[in-house]
């Protein structure tokens, strides 16, 4: 069962967090500021693969954003580090070639496609087009309701 | 969908705030503003001033007066406000906060909602923040969807269904029948989802496990699809299908296989065919592996497929990725216990990954080397690790070093090795290594008698190179304080001769009392040394006398403890000086199995001596040179130390028998315990102290003072084994100046389990007041024993 996904930039701003377990506020915070100092300490060149308390910490650089997840020990690293791959190729069909800027103004997409992707700390759905299809089924949702809403009712 | 441009704006205005203090000011502008709109009644623009909410919330910002606004909007009947409503309550709420109860109803009702996007919305909100009392609420729900409704909401409620077994573990018996059902479908989202509720199933209740061990035929079915199959372009990366689902049937399979042959037996061919065909180029593909190679390692798998599993692994390890080299390593130590000589095979890559850059490979590395260590590849393996030891990252130092000491122990070809290897290592990384480290050295020496004069002249080259290694130190100056005579004599057949002379050597002890650098435990040493050294000396006695007396008024308690002591040494007790700072005996250790590169004779049990005699700062008592004044031994009885090896056992058992006529015929089990102890008193009373225990013979002993001179000492035995002990007899010597007299022991026979002690009264008169009081004590019984091996 993967624990907690988090995302932050070079600087360690957060810019997303996911979590599958319920913490108190004081708890997530420190999870934060550890695994923001400990993935921004590692060299260029060494394994994704750390071990923090008794859960793996996996993580990867795309470009100037770091995403990092927590699995349980019993799970598969490098299945992991697919999920998070496949997190990005999601992101990257919606956004059109997406950057760090996209994920911070559309911060609520970014959960919305998540959601279609993982739940309950496990792999919701393992193909993309339908993770895909989904989104862009409750986008349209969410434009012909607000259409039908504002329009005048005569 | 168009953006929330509001939204956007606060998110512009946010990030162009160029100090902490102005972000501050933006933000708190910005949540009045929304905490004024939230006070309002409907507006169009209530899900945008909640996204702004939770953006100021990621930021790190309080967010709490928002968690009734994301009530109301997950009960507004507007999909946007839902939407963003339940992003709010699975970013504000969690299991704690009052509020999360607010909303179960909500969730219930849109769970049956007609719409399947609002569904889910409410499945993934339950999935992420359910309490127990909402799981429990929901669960008959959960269980209807999971049996009928389309394959995206299916897939969604599996994934609930975990949540909720593992928040509530007895409604797992609820989703039994339906996650058995769920498995004959088709769509892979739903098939993922039925495998992690079964695998979620198992781990909870074994029984569950018994009944699912029968779908392992059809998860071995859907594996061969998926591995045998044909591109599937909705499936398939980089070539494998499916992998994430193929990974959790593999997980699911391991689990049902483990410790149980029949389902290990119907797995076997599928795990050797995902084995042999899945392509290994990418990441994915090792995943696939990987998972597989855990699978057979775990369950009952046949030893051909056990090989290939174990070289599988062996190619990780040749792999360019240093990620598969980690996971390669982590496997191989999980196994390293069970499959020893199929690693073995790979010790050499995992060597070679000592040098590796990264610091999490250079640790698994270092901790499978030191578990591969075995006594055919001991030389070259510690050369490996000596070489890692003086180049490997600050972290990893006290792990590699005891690391190390402990193969050395167990594996040393030869004293000479041994000490060799140690003294490396001290020089190397002194400075990380544990404290016993210097007990266990000096004792190491000491048994070694052959190559004290080796030793003490190494580690007086290393003492003066560099006197920074605190251990090193230590070592060396108790070497050079116990063996100084052989440092002076000159010639070392195993080094370069070289001439040392009396003032080097006091010079080199000088420098380590003086140096800043010296810790007071170092400084100790080198005193006492020194102290030692005027009985080994000739022509110096006097820079020694001078030396002592100086450190009389140390700073430094201990210090100045002893220099007080050793002054008196000199002054009035001078003519006791040479017997106190005699030879030490060798220390026994209380470890068993200790093989040091020799046999170390029978089943006889190692004869030990009293726990004063490890500290060098009090005297030892062997008499076998001058100062046989000290000790009026025992008839008949031969001073041998203590030492391991069997003849010295053997001549005290001789003695012990001509001493006490006994018949061997019915005696199995004999033990002859010898045991010295001393004490130091300047004319004050002991309490009771247990001076031998051991095997469950137990003596103690309590002093009492009489008259001015006189003590009367009780001694008590007890016996707490199963047998009796008949024939216990208590011998003790004293020094010529102390008067002993023995009273007549209460009996000799000591019943099984404490029933009765025996006690003895001895009187000690010491009518010229010497200082100190060195006692032997010799008790000699006899055990019927049953079995042989105690």
């Amino acid at each position: 069962m993967m624990r907690f996904l988090l995302l932050f930039s070079r600087q360690g701003k957060l810019r997303l967090q996911k979590w599958f377990m319920p913490m108190s506020e004081r708890e997530k915070k420190k999870i934060i500021r550890d695994m923001t100092t400990m993935v921004l300490a590692r060299q260029p060149r060494t394994c994704n693969f750390l071990h923090w308390k008794d859960l793996k910490i996996i993580y990867k650089r795309y470009a100037s954003l770091y995403f990092c997840l927590a699995v349980e020990s019993q799970e598969n690293e490098l299945l992991a580090l697919e999920i998070i791959h496949r997190y990005v190729e999601l992101l990257d069909k919606y956004f059109g070639n997406v950057c760090e800027l996209d994920i911070i103004f559309n911060f609520e997409k970014a959960y919305f496609i998540l959601d279609e992707f993982l739940m309950g700390g496990e792999i919701q759905e393992t193909s993309k087009q339908i993770v895909n299809r989904s989104i862009e089924a409750s986008d349209m949702l969410q434009e012909t309701m607000e259409e039908y809403m504002s329009k005048p009712a005569f | 969908m168009s953006p929330s441009v509001p939204l956007q704006e606060m998110i512009r205005a946010i990030r162009s705030a160029r100090t902490q203090c102005e972000e501050r000011g933006v933000i708190q502008r910005e949540c009045a503003a929304i905490r004024a709109q939230f006070r309002q009644v409907d507006n169009g623009a209530r899900s945008h001033n909640l996204a702004k909410l939770l953006y100021v919330h990621m930021l790190g910002y309080p967010a709490h007066f928002g968690q009734m606004e994301c009530v109301r909007m997950i009960a507004s009947p507007r999909y946007s406000e839902k939407r963003v409503g339940y992003l709010g309550a699975m970013m504000l709420l969690d299991e704690k906060q009052d509020a999360s109860l607010l909303i179960t109803n909500s969730i219930k009702n849109d769970l049956s909602h007609s719409n399947q996007y609002i569904q889910s919305l409410a499945l993934c909100t339950l999935a992420c923040m359910g309490s127990a009392e909402m799981c429990r609420d929901l669960a008959p729900e959960i269980d209807r969807l999971l049996r009928a409704s389309n394959s995206y909401i299916k897939k969604k409620a599996a994934l609930c269904a975990v949540h909720i077994v593992r928040k509530v573990q007895d409604l797992g018996e609820l989703f039994v029948p339906a996650a058995r059902s769920l498995l004959t479908e088709k769509n892979h989202g739903v098939l993922h989802g039925a495998v992690v509720l079964i695998t979620e199933l198992c781990e909870n209740n074994p029984e569950t496990l018994e009944r699912f061990r029968k779908t392992v035929p059809d998860l071995v079915q859907i594996m061969k699809s998926l591995v045998i199959s044909g591109y599937s372009p909705e499936h398939d990366v980089a070539g494998i299908s499916d992998p994430f689902l193929q990974v959790r049937i593999l997980r699911l399979l391991r689990i049902l296989g483990r410790n149980n042959e029949a389902a290990s037996e119907a797995m076997n061919d599928l795990l050797a065919q995902v084995a042999t065909n899945t392509d290994s180029t990418k990441t994915v593909g090792n995943a696939v592996l990987y998972e597989t190679v855990l699978t057979v390692l775990d369950i009952k798998s046949e030893s051909g497929l056990r090989v290939l599993a174990v070289n599988i692994l062996g190619r990780f390890l040749l792999n360019n990725d240093r990620n598969i080299r980690y996971i390669a390593m982590t496997s191989l130590q999980k196994i390293v216990g069970t499959d020893h000589i199929a690693v073995q095979r790979h010790r050499g890559t995992i060597v070679d990954c000592l040098k590796d850059q990264d610091a999490s490979v250079k640790r698994r590395a270092l901790e499978l080397s030191l578990a591969l260590v075995s006594a055919s590849n001991i030389r070259s393996m510690m050369k490996e690790l000596l070489l890692f030891l003086s180049s490997c990252p600050l972290e990893l130092r006290a792990q590699a070093a005891s690391g190390i000491f402990n193969a050395a122990e167990r594996y040393a070809p030869s004293q000479r090795w041994h000490i060799d290897t140690i003294l490396h290592v001290l020089t190397t990384a002194g400075g990380d290594v544990r404290d016993e480290t210097v007990p266990n050295l000096i004792q190491l020496i000491t048994n070694t008698s052959e190559l004290h004069c080796y030793t003490v002249h190494k580690l007086y080259r290393a003492l003066l190179t560099d006197i920074s290694q605190q251990s090193l130190v230590q070592v060396a100056c108790w070497c050079i304080g116990e063996y100084g005579d052989l440092l002076l004599r000159g010639e070392c057949q195993e080094t370069e001769p070289v001439q040392v002379t009396e003032d080097n050597i006091l010079d080199a002890l000088e420098v380590v009392l003086q140096s800043h650098m010296s810790s007071p435990a170092t400084r100790g040493f080198a005193l006492t040394a020194t102290m030692k050294l005027s009985t080994r000396i000739t022509d110096n006695v006097d820079r020694i006398r001078s030396i002592v007396s100086i450190y009389g008024s140390c700073i430094d308690v201990e210090l100045q403890q002893r220099a007080v002591e050793y002054n008196a040494l000199f002054k009035k007790y001078d003519h006791m000086r040479a017997a106190v700072l005699e030879r030490m005996p060798v220390i026994e250790k209380n470890s068993p199995g200790h093989t040091n590169g020799e046999s170390a004779g029978e089943a006889l049990k190692e004869v030990q001596p009293a726990q004063g005699s490890t500290a060098p700062s009090l005297p030892s008592n062997t008499a076998s040179t001058a100062g046989g004044d000290l000790l009026d031994l025992l008839g008949g009885f031969e001073p041998t130390p203590p030492a391991p090896a069997p003849q010295g056992l053997t001549s005290t058992h001789t003695h012990t028998h001509t001493h006490t006529q006994i018949s061997m015929i019915k005696c199995i089990f004999l033990q002859c315990c010898f045991f010295c102890f001393c004490f130091c008193f300047f004319f004050s009373t002991v309490p009771t102290l247990t001076v031998y225990d051991k095997g469950g013979v137990t003596l103690t002993l309590s002093c009492e003072k009489q008259s001015n001179s006189g003590l009367i000492v009780t001694l008590t035995a007890s016996n707490s084994t199963d047998s009796d002990i008949s024939g216990f007899t208590l011998q003790a010597a004293v020094p010529k100046s102390v008067q002993l007299h023995m009273k007549a022991p209460s009996g000799d026979f000591l019943p099984a389990r404490g029933a009765a002690k025996v006690t003895q009264m001895v009187v000690l008169n010491n009518p010229n007041k010497v200082g100190y009081h060195v006692w032997r004590c010799c008790c000699c019984f006899f055990i019927n024993n049953i079995n042989k091996g105690n």
